[in-house]
């Protein structure tokens, strides 16, 4: 089941492993702009739990211990960031971007030494002999944990979006601040808990690049990921199954045309490397054009203080 | 102090910083460098770094030297060059060949300041010199490797840019794989980038699903190592730019390495900046004098495979073989090298063209 020298389930079951960091960060972003955050840090939360997440399974021999080490150490880093836009009442965009300066530097500093060592492995999920099932096997059951993790995680952060009291409030809390006050809600103390929420994921997304895509630490190893998940959170119109596939696009299609290249593909190489980008705004915007709903928080990127 | 004054004492103070390098020798240097990458890409722009460090353990007091890592290719590298230079650096070091037009561009506003340039070929003024390494001779010795290492008779090649240096590295792979092994395929993946480690393992994984069993990488990180040691030994590499011999690496994925050793140029340029005998130079050297190196090869290599990789490499050395000895033809079949020939550096500083055999195009 070959085209053109590319097997097509090898390349899915690729593409699913390789969005899951972009995917797990946009997830999280999702949360936060939907609270009317606008946290540009994204980049430097998961360059720090990419370094969390490394040194906690190193120290500890376990890749599970790794993650949630990841996800703590890009909450506590977002956590700076809520301090000074929620407590301080900052620029968002400016403090989101020293975020992502910040965290690039301290883990560079506190990855000195890290070089060089291998992670313990996250394995497999399920047992061989349901991945070794043709087809279905490598793309529904070969997976690690964390592949089904992200998924699940579209699935429940939609349905909480959607479907729930909790949802609604950060919905509130997003589109108009004043009246989510009026009713009583901590609007910061909300947004608060949504952006820790937000660096947590983009710690875990960071994680999975340096345990499981990469397995080592090097410096800035997520080399732009974080703002790749940042545009597929506006392309996707801040909606978590177009979040999925944004990132499944991107994934998908970075692989592809790598994988075009090895087979000797006749399309020139230059275009191929830009499909990715291309490929997956055109797509989304098309998926989103001629709708109103499709719109930004309508509070997003604004300070509220409770005072006014 | 009044504006006027304090603009007085900024143009004087720059006059004082620049006005130094007319003399004949200098007691002070201030060296300056910039980075691609993070210094901890564990590569290229490590390997620079340690060449740094060798210039300041080498005079001590006498040097200052001072970095900066990360800076963009294009505008954003003119910038840093431009605050390197009012900055009182005396000497810049740009260590990735996208620095050029900035190097270039900004050798014109300072003339007094001294630039180098790593891979480049232009030297627009007086006071821009550039260096390179002979990394092709390294790749000649991997392909070597790769050939005869290579069970699926596929070997693979994470390219950067489009440039002479990557073009004629994958030729020199090429050739000595295809000498030692006639029946090797050549995939070549084009990463478009220098640093991104995800990327990397990535077209490292591509080229494994393929059927790859020898990858020789032409980015700066240790990427393509790590992916190929998910395979448990069935995958090979070779280290990149610096050593890479990581235990965790070793006996495979890693079984060789080119090193590029810069701290004999920059403490040589450096020291001649100071005692006065600095002069424009266009430095190319290999293998011969020490700026590339071979890593170690790990025992997964058989003896005599080994044996004959390292008398290619001392044979390199002495002078007495040249990795483009013809006859080569071009890839459309017509003839570049006859019999007996050895390139030209001027070919080889401008190479644009794959030689017969390799499959594919270069990305314009």
């Amino acid at each position: 089941m070959d085209f053109g020298g590319i097997n097509p389930v090898i390349l899915i079951a690729t593409l699913m492993a390789s969005a899951v960091p972009i995917l797990l960060a946009a997830l999280g972003e999702t949360v936060v702009e939907r609270a009317g955050v606008l946290n540009l840090g994204v980049e430097g939360m998961m360059v720090i739990g990419a370094l969390g997440g490394f040194i906690v399974a190193v120290q500890t021999g376990s890749p599970v211990l790794g993650f949630i080490g990841g996800a703590l150490a890009g909450a506590v880093l977002s956590l700076i960031f809520a301090a000074l836009t929620q407590v301080f009442l900052a620029n968002q965009v400016a403090t989101g971007l020293a975020l992502t300066l910040f965290g690039l530097g301290v883990s560079s500093l506190g990855g000195q030494g890290y070089n060089g060592i291998k992670p313990p492995p996250t394995e497999q999920l399920l047992p061989d002999a349901l991945a070794d099932l043709p087809v279905v096997g490598p793309i529904f059951f070969g997976h690690d944990w964390v592949v089904y993790f992200s998924i699940a995680m579209t699935a429940v952060l939609w349905w909480v979006l959607k479907a729930t009291r909790v949802g609604l409030i950060i919905r509130a809390v997003g589109e108009s601040h004043e009246a989510a006050h009026a009713l009583g809600y901590k609007v910061n103390r909300i947004r608060l808990m949504c952006i820790a929420f937000g660096g947590a994921m983009a710690g875990m997304g960071g994680a999975y690049v340096s345990l499981a895509r990469v397995p080592q630490w090097v410096d800035g190893i997520t080399a732009g990921a974080g703002w790749i998940a940042l545009a597929i959170v506006v392309f996707a119109s801040w909606r978590p199954w177009r979040v999925l596939i944004g990132a499944y696009l991107f994934g998908g299609i970075t692989v592809l045309q790598l994988n075009l290249q090895v087979a000797g593909s006749v399309i020139p190489v230059e275009y191929l490397s830009m499909a990715p980008y291309l490929i997956t705004i055109l797509v989304l915007v098309i998926m989103s054009a001629g709708r109103k709903a499709n719109g930004a928080p309508a509070a997003l990127g604004q300070n509220f203080h409770a005072s006014r | 102090m009044k504006r006027r004054n304090l603009l007085a004492t900024a143009a004087m103070g720059l006059l004082l910083a620049s006005g130094g390098a007319f003399a004949q020798g200098m007691d002070k240097v201030k060296a300056c460098f910039v980075y691609v990458g993070p210094i901890g890409d564990g590569g290229w722009t490590f390997q620079h770094h340690q060449g740094a460090l060798a210039v300041q353990e080498a005079y001590g007091d006498k040097v200052e030297i001072q970095w900066q890592e990360n800076v963009p290719e294009g505008a954003d590298a003119e910038r840093v060059l431009t605050q390197m230079a009012l900055g009182g650096c005396n000497i810049i070091f740009t260590t990735s060949f996208g620095y050029m037009d900035a190097t270039n561009a900004i050798a014109a506003k300072f003339p007094d300041v001294k630039f180098e340039h790593a891979t480049g070929y232009k030297r627009e003024h007086p006071n821009v010199s550039t260096y390179n390494a002979r990394f092709y001779e390294g790749r000649a010795v991997q392909g070597h490797i790769a050939g005869k290492m290579t069970k699926t008779n596929k070997i693979g090649y994470i390219a950067s840019f489009p440039i002479p240096e990557v073009i004629m590295g994958i030729n020199s792979y090429y050739l000595h794989a295809k000498k030692a092994n006639p029946n090797v395929e050549l995939s070549i993946v084009w990463a478009f980038t220098w640093f991104d480690p995800a990327k990397e393992a990535d077209a490292a994984k591509a080229l494994i699903d393929q059927g790859v069993d020898v990858i020789a990488s032409h980015t700066d990180s240790t990427a393509p190592l790590a992916e190929a040691a998910k395979t448990n030994g069935a995958v090979i590499g070779f280290g990149q730019a610096s050593d890479m011999a990581i235990p965790e690496y070793m006996p495979t994925p890693r079984v060789s390495s080119i090193i590029d050793n810069w701290a004999p140029y920059y403490v040589k340029r450096v020291g001649e900046l100071m005692d006065g005998t600095y002069a424009q130079v266009d430095s190319w050297a290999g293998i011969k004098e020490g700026e590339v190196e071979i890593g170690m090869i790990t025992d997964a290599v058989p003896e005599e495979v080994k044996a004959e990789a390292e008398a290619m490499r001392d044979a390199i050395a002495a002078g007495t073989y040249h990795p483009f000895t013809g006859p080569i033809n071009k890839q459309d079949g017509s003839p570049w090298l006859a019999e007996g020939a050895t390139a030209p550096d001027g070919d080889l500083l401008g190479m644009n063209f794959y030689v017969e055999g390799i499959v594919g195009d270069i990305p314009q």
